[in-house]
């Protein structure tokens, strides 16, 4: 049996800890709150975006678009240019610190884990510290690092991330993108969801939306652009992937603080059980120490007698 | 046809719901010129150019800057996603007059690499704002 002291130490080592993971819960409380408050109230807009653009994309019909096709087959004819545009873009969106429970390894792997994807298509975009280090210890190219947009989200660090990566896009040098984030959807469940922006899925809406626009299509005419359609979804699409990245921070800070409290609050519970149980052990303890000089001086009483 | 009791109008920007209410007329800028819109229009797609976004409600009017953003039109109502929009109240009028006479001064003093369309779209902003407030 480990001797009073150590067990002492023990104890006070791990009530030190406790103390930790319980202001490092409320903080992440406090602010999950306020995070899933804004990510609710962006959320409006990025279910309007999406769904607008949607429908205006079933509206139109097919429509020949830099934005719209896949570089990957549209020019596969030019042979010298479609192994340059396997080239995957990848956003992933995690945190920069950690103590988050599996919130930082759950998305990382939805990129490492990709059963099509090899290692050599992939540019990672890095939002986050996490991130970056995973992604760099596994080997992959990581073309650039943001850690500072994460902490507090700003529209226009989303816009200079997008027209960045539109631009390559424009420019063939990519031939996907992706987005990896958290999508939060309340309290305790946190998914790790896998987004492509484009080439933009046209019609590829969830069956509820598909469903809703299938109606409309049949009562309303045909969308009309207000400068020419092409040049409409030039300026539409920008914004489109913009607005999605957004979305996809606000709603992955929410997740990142709500994972973090549920790991913190697990840490705190985990630690009460521990220190409880090295309560009884070192009782024990004390009560055998006592007992022991007890035995010592009645044997030594009996001796003398 | 038109029916007599508006349209619902809803404006959204990334931050929250700006907007949203039924109204009988919306006035805003595009990039095709001004355009007011009126219930049971056609189905159209606009891009929004910084000016004043004038809403007419049953009961009063009222007035925001809007600087960036799209319209999606549709004959049962209009929804604007804005990137920016202001009220009057939101406004700092010092900092828009002084981005203005910035504007104006960089669009004054051209060189080749001044950014004439940058320098026009602030403008463009800065007078929207300070029309607003008018």
């Amino acid at each position: 049996m480990a001797s009073m002291r150590d067990i002492k130490r023990r104890k006070s080592s791990i009530q030190g800890t406790q103390q930790i993971t319980k202001a490092m819960k409320l903080v992440s409380t406090v602010k999950l709150q306020r995070a899933r408050a804004s990510a609710e109230r962006s959320k409006d807009y990025f279910n309007c975006m999406y769904e607008t653009v949607n429908s205006i994309l079933e509206r139109v019909g097919h429509v020949e678009h830099k934005y719209l096709a896949s570089n990957t087959s549209g020019e596969s004819t030019g042979s010298g240019n479609s192994e340059r545009n396997r080239k995957k873009a990848v956003i992933v969106i995690t945190s920069n610190r950690g103590l988050a429970g599996g919130y930082n390894s759950n998305v990382i792997k939805l990129v490492t884990r990709h059963p099509e994807w090899k290692k050599e298509e992939l540019e990672v975009y890095c939002l986050g510290n996490k991130g970056r280090e995973a992604f760099t210890r596994y080997g992959y190219e990581v073309k650039d690092c943001n850690s500072d947009i994460v902490e507090s989200p700003v529209y226009v660090d989303a816009m200079a991330l997008s027209e960045k990566l539109l631009k390559s896009f424009a420019d063939g040098e990519i031939g996907e993108i992706y987005l990896a984030y958290t999508a939060f959807k309340n309290t305790v469940s946190h998914i790790p969801t896998l987004l492509r922006l484009l080439p933009v899925e046209a019609g590829g809406a969830d069956e509820e939306t598909a469903g809703e626009n299938a109606g409309a299509k049949e009562t309303a005419a045909v969308m009309n652009f207000e400068p020419e359609d092409t040049e409409a979804l030039d300026m539409l699409i920008p914004k489109y992937v913009t607005s999605l990245i957004y979305g996809a921070l606000r709603e992955s800070i929410a997740s990142e603080n709500g994972a973090r409290m549920q790991a913190m609050d697990s840490a705190t519970s985990n630690a009460e059980e521990m220190i409880s149980d090295l309560t009884l052990k070192y009782n024990r303890a004390r009560q055998g120490s006592i007992t022991q000089e007890l035995t010592e001086i009645i044997a030594g009483a009996e001796a003398l007698g | 046809m038109a029916d007599k009791n508006g349209f619902l109008l809803r404006i959204v920007t990334p931050d929250r719901v700006f907007y949203e209410n039924q109204v009988d007329m919306v006035e805003f800028n595009t990039t095709e010129g001004e355009i007011g819109i009126l219930p049971g229009h056609i189905p159209m797609t606009v891009i929004v150019k910084p000016g004043i976004l004038n809403i007419s409600e049953p009961e009063a009017e009222k007035e925001a800057a809007l600087h960036s953003g799209f319209a999606e039109i549709l004959p049962e109502g209009v929804t604007i996603l804005a990137e920016v929009i202001e009220w009057p109240n939101e406004i700092d009028e010092q900092r828009a007059v002084a981005a203005r006479e910035r504007a104006e001064e960089r669009l004054r003093s051209r060189t080749p690499d001044t950014d004439v369309a940058r320098a026009e779209t602030a403008l463009q902003r800065a007078l929207a704002r300070i029309q607003v407030l008018k």
